[in-house]
């Protein structure tokens, strides 16, 4: 809309799908929750889904202003494919399905399929996003979010940790640092021989410490007007031990 | 009061002719051109300038508007899409002898300046009262982070706010 008020886009058509009740909302489906294109970051922030998806709920809460988590919506937010949205990290460390629908039928694929550069979605012109999917994972999540103030902030660096206990997984996603949202699997697969899963926990501090070694070393940041590429590897470090510290205390 | 009659449209090719449902009243928009915002059409077709235009890109809150209850910059919203929701803007929210009480609580803690950001941040405090009546000064400061002042430095703004939660807490007979 913004390109739009500033003449850089002009629709020739426009089709508004905010009014489609399927695709509104968020439902539980066995041990998924789906929800639909037009969940907007407010109806994330609700308790009752912030239970079942809590890092996709602690992120819609960093998003914008009020105004802006009432009107901006999940299915935006992927089509937008911006390496600074807020909702892909979580999306990438839950595993999250989308579900794609045209007059030729319908796809399910991955963050990592869809999103293919830097505001670029693979997603065809007669396509509509009407579903994402993720697990109701059990086990802690945290979202993380460095920015130059706390509200109304592009990120700077994000990281989104989900520790999947069934699987024995830590599984951990970088935003901001690369041009599409980062999985950092060495320190996944690193950190996960460390931890004791009997009851959750990690040995020792070094470990902790190296583990936020990896994820920086994971990250891939450029340095443009927001941060430099130094300190994004850095935030990264930092927010992936503080989120692995949360989610195991 | 100018009554809900829209000038024509200009010459383009995908014109549009619906009606809004505003502050209560049905305003037909004629030869209104697809792509205009919600913003636009209340300022530039329906005559509504209470709602304010700064930035046209969601960042300062100053055309902060009500969609179905909902606090949206209307500048971000497509006014075709509005059609059939429920829109009130700050003139709505405004009795038509005088003040209401959030107002005139900016007005007694010299929360105006040059009174732009005013409007957005009447219609933010309206959301935030409704729904937090016993609001903190945390919960204020998140209620009001989209709307940007350039004056007043934001604490008197945040006083008037507590100060009209306040009277409506003792005029309840609350604590
Ligand atoms: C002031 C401001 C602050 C912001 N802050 C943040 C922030 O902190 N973090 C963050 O991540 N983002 C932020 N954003 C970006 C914004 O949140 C996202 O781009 C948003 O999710 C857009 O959602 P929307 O529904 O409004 O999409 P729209 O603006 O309506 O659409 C955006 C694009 O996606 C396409 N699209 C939308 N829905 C679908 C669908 N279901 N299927 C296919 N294509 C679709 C549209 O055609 C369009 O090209 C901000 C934006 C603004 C204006
Ligand atoms: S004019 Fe809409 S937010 Fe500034
Ligand atoms: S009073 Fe001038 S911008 Fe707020």
């Amino acid at each position: 809309m913004v390109e739009v008020n500033y003449s850089q886009r002009r629709p020739s058509t426009v089709i508004s799908i905010d009014r489609i009740p399927e695709l509104k909302g968020w439902r539980q489906n066995g041990d998924r929750i789906e929800m639909g294109a037009c969940m907007t970051y407010s109806e994330m922030e609700d308790p009752l889904f912030a239970a079942y998806v809590p890092s996709l709920a602690q992120a819609a809460r960093t998003v914008g202003s009020p105004q802006i988590r009432n009107a901006g919506t999940l299915g935006g937010n992927l089509a937008t494919a911006s390496p600074a949205g807020d909702t892909l990290p979580p999306l990438a460390a839950l595993n999250a399905q989308i579900t794609l629908r045209s007059l030729r039928g319908e796809r399910i694929t991955t963050l990592s399929n869809l999103i293919t550069g830097v505001k670029s979605a693979n997603l065809g012109r007669d396509e509509v996003i009407v579903k994402v999917s993720v697990e109701a994972v059990d086990g802690p999540q945290e979202f993380l979010k460095a920015g130059t103030r706390n509200a109304m902030v592009i990120s700077v660096a994000t990281v989104a940790l989900v520790l999947d206990a069934a699987r024995r997984q830590v599984r951990i996603a970088l935003g901001s640092v690369s041009p599409v949202p980062l999985r950092a699997s060495a320190a996944e697969g690193w950190i996960a021989d460390q931890v004791n899963w009997e009851s959750p926990s990690v040995p020792d501090k070094e470990a902790v410490e190296h583990f936020g070694e990896l994820v920086a070393s994971a990250a891939t940041p450029i340095t443009d007007h927001r941060s430099t590429s130094g300190y994004r590897s850095h935030a990264v470090g930092v927010m992936a031990k503080r989120a692995l510290a949360r989610a195991l205390s | 009061m100018r009554n809900c009659e829209t000038p024509a449209g200009g010459g383009d090719e995908l014109l549009a002719q619906y009606t809004l449902n505003v502050n209560g009243k049905a305003c037909g928009v004629t030869k209104g051109r697809v792509e205009e915002s919600l913003l636009y059409v209340l300022r530039e077709r329906l005559g509504m300038t209470g709602t304010k235009n700064a930035c046209d890109q969601g960042e300062c809150g100053s055309c902060t508007v009500l969609l179905d209850g909902m606090a949206v910059c209307s500048c971000l919203v497509l006014a075709a899409s509005a059609v059939g929701r429920e829109i009130v803007t700050v003139e709505g929210l405004t009795p038509p002898d005088g003040l209401n009480d959030i107002q005139q609580a900016f007005v007694d803690h010299g929360a105006v300046q040059c009174g732009f950001c005013t409007p957005g941040l009447i219609v933010a405090a309206e959301v935030l009262l409704r729904d937090r009546p016993d609001a903190s000064t945390l919960e204020i400061k998140e209620a009001i982070s989209g709307n940007l002042c350039r004056c007043t430095g934001y604490g008197r703004v945040i006083s008037a706010i507590a100060g009209a939660a306040e009277a409506r807490r003792e005029a309840q007979g609350g604590c």
